[in-house]
């Protein structure tokens, strides 16, 4: 091992390895009864629900289809659909 | 400078002149001799180290690892429990490639429990990627230390290595060993020079989450360090020879295995009841010889056949044993001789567990034994009285 080897020389090298892939169900935010209480955002454990206003939405080059924002919205303005690719 | 101090002591002593930045332990018989010599060490000035205290050997093995991803030589030192404890840790520490290194004082693993000498906990450890150099008794050992800094740490090898001496039958016997000046050794010992550290001016990330498309390669890269780390362990020997006129370390010891017939393999300091025994036959007239294995991983297969071509007879005597098969070593050396011609008859005895005392009647009675049949592993002393009169 004459030069460095198994380690990550950059930062952030992450964000190019893209998770959604994984996901069979995505999350469909239907932006009809949101408050604005920002749980979506907050539990997301990825960090990839994003948004203001009233409009929010799943980064899906990163969602893993969870459904944690499903089952945490209290109005019930997300839906976790089977994706077809 | 010769003098007669316990095998504990030799190796607080080796590690004194290897001057490890770091030393994490946790007590545990029979290796506490050890860590209490290099914490006194430290206390005393005698050392720049930091030492740092722990709540287990599982504890002990991280920071070690912690601290040799920031560039600092460090040290290590536990036995059975604790080193299953610890395994773990020594698989990450082995995929980083950071050259730790850790002696053990071998002993038999629970349960029941036991506190004395076998070889059963290092031989467990032997898949981990760990580099293991096994010494007969506390010169060679004391030798091993300081060449284990110099293997390990080679650039092209960057391998942890486990120096292993049996517990309480070398770690607390009192014996002369020639001692090496700090110049001399830092000659010998240069500073480390890692090739990846831990540092801010050059952020790196270790120990990530690697996926199907390369973690096949980077166990393809372990194995190859281990394949060519064999000639390092040996330039390593040789050198230490030029300097300190002992060749201590290296792959394989052969003892009057010229014109032998038979052969004895064996690991530690039973070899050298086995010696005095192969004495006492040479002198009778009989051709046989020890081949005593200084390095189990990389397992030296080709130094092993060299030396053995010869031999009608191979009896490996060994202190484990793999549950459901026989002793690790007696696969190993069948496996060297696996399509070669003139194969040797080649038998397997399992000796010496949990401390017990392996006697020079016990070992030429053995030896004659496999001379006559094919033995497969035996335990060596059974005694038919605590298991219902006969064998099972």
């Amino acid at each position: 091992m004459a030069k460095p080897e198994g380690v990550v020389a950059k930062p952030g090298s992450s964000k190019e390895y893209k998770t959604g892939s994984w996901r069979t169900e995505k999350p469909v935010f239907k932006q009809d009864k949101c408050t604005d209480c920002r749980i979506c955002v907050m539990v997301c454990p990825d960090g990839v629900i994003f948004g203001s206003d009233k409009k929010y939405y799943a980064d899906l080059d990163y969602c893993k289809g969870c459904g944690i924002c499903v089952e945490e919205c209290p109005v019930d303005d997300i839906e976790m659909v089977v994706e077809v690719r | 400078m010769k003098k007669i101090i316990e095998g504990s002591m030799a190796v607080a002593e080796a590690i004194r002149v290897c001057r490890p930045h770091v030393i994490s332990a946790y007590p545990i018989t029979p290796q506490t001799h050890i860590v209490e010599n290099l914490s006194q060490f430290v206390a005393d000035g005698k050392l720049k180290s930091e030492f740092v205290n722990v709540e287990s050997e599982f504890g002990a093995a991280s920071v070690v690892l912690g601290a040799s991803a920031t560039g600092a030589r460090t040290f290590s030192c536990t036995t059975s429990q604790g080193l299953l404890l610890m395994l773990e840790v020594l698989y990450n520490i082995a995929g980083l490639r950071f050259p730790v290194v850790i002696v053990v004082a071998n002993r038999a693993v629970s349960a029941p429990i036991n506190i004395w000498c076998d070889h059963q906990d290092a031989v467990t450890a032997r898949d981990t990627g760990w580099i293991q150099l096994w010494a007969e008794d506390n010169q060679e050992v004391y030798d091993m230390c300081l060449q284990a800094y110099r293997i390990g740490e080679n650039p092209e090898v960057s391998l942890p290595v486990m120096v292993n001496f049996d517990g309480f039958i070398l770690t607390h016997a009192f014996e002369p060993v020639e001692l090496i000046e700090q110049k001399d050794a830092d000659k010998f010992l240069p500073p480390y020079k890692p090739v990846q550290y831990l540092t801010t001016k050059n952020p790196l990330t270790f120990g990530l989450l690697v996926d199907p498309e390369y973690y096949t390669e980077t166990r393809y890269r372990l194995q190859k360090a281990m394949e060519d780390s064999k000639k390092v362990i040996e330039d390593v020997a040789f050198e230490f020879k030029k300097k300190f006129g002992r060749y201590s370390g290296g792959l394989v010891e052969k003892y009057r295995l010229d014109d032998a017939e038979t052969a004895v393999i064996s690991m530690g300091s039973v070899t050298g009841t086995i010696k005095d025994v192969v004495d006492n036959f040479r002198d009778e007239g009989k051709n046989v010889g020890v081949l005593k294995i200084r390095t189990l991983r990389p397992f030296p297969k080709e130094a092993i056949y060299s030396a053995l071509k010869d031999v009608k007879n191979i009896i490996v005597m060994e202190k484990s044993i793999s549950l459901g098969l026989e002793g690790v070593l007696s696969t190993e050396i069948k496996g060297c001789f696996y399509g070669k011609e003139n194969q040797p008859k080649i038998s397997g005895f399992i000796v010496g567990l949990g401390g017990r005392d392996i006697s020079k009647d016990s070992v030429r009675k053995t030896i004659l034994k496999a001379e006559k049949e094919l033995v497969e592993a035996e335990f060596v002393d059974l005694k038919y009285e605590l298991i219902g009169g006969k064998l099972l």
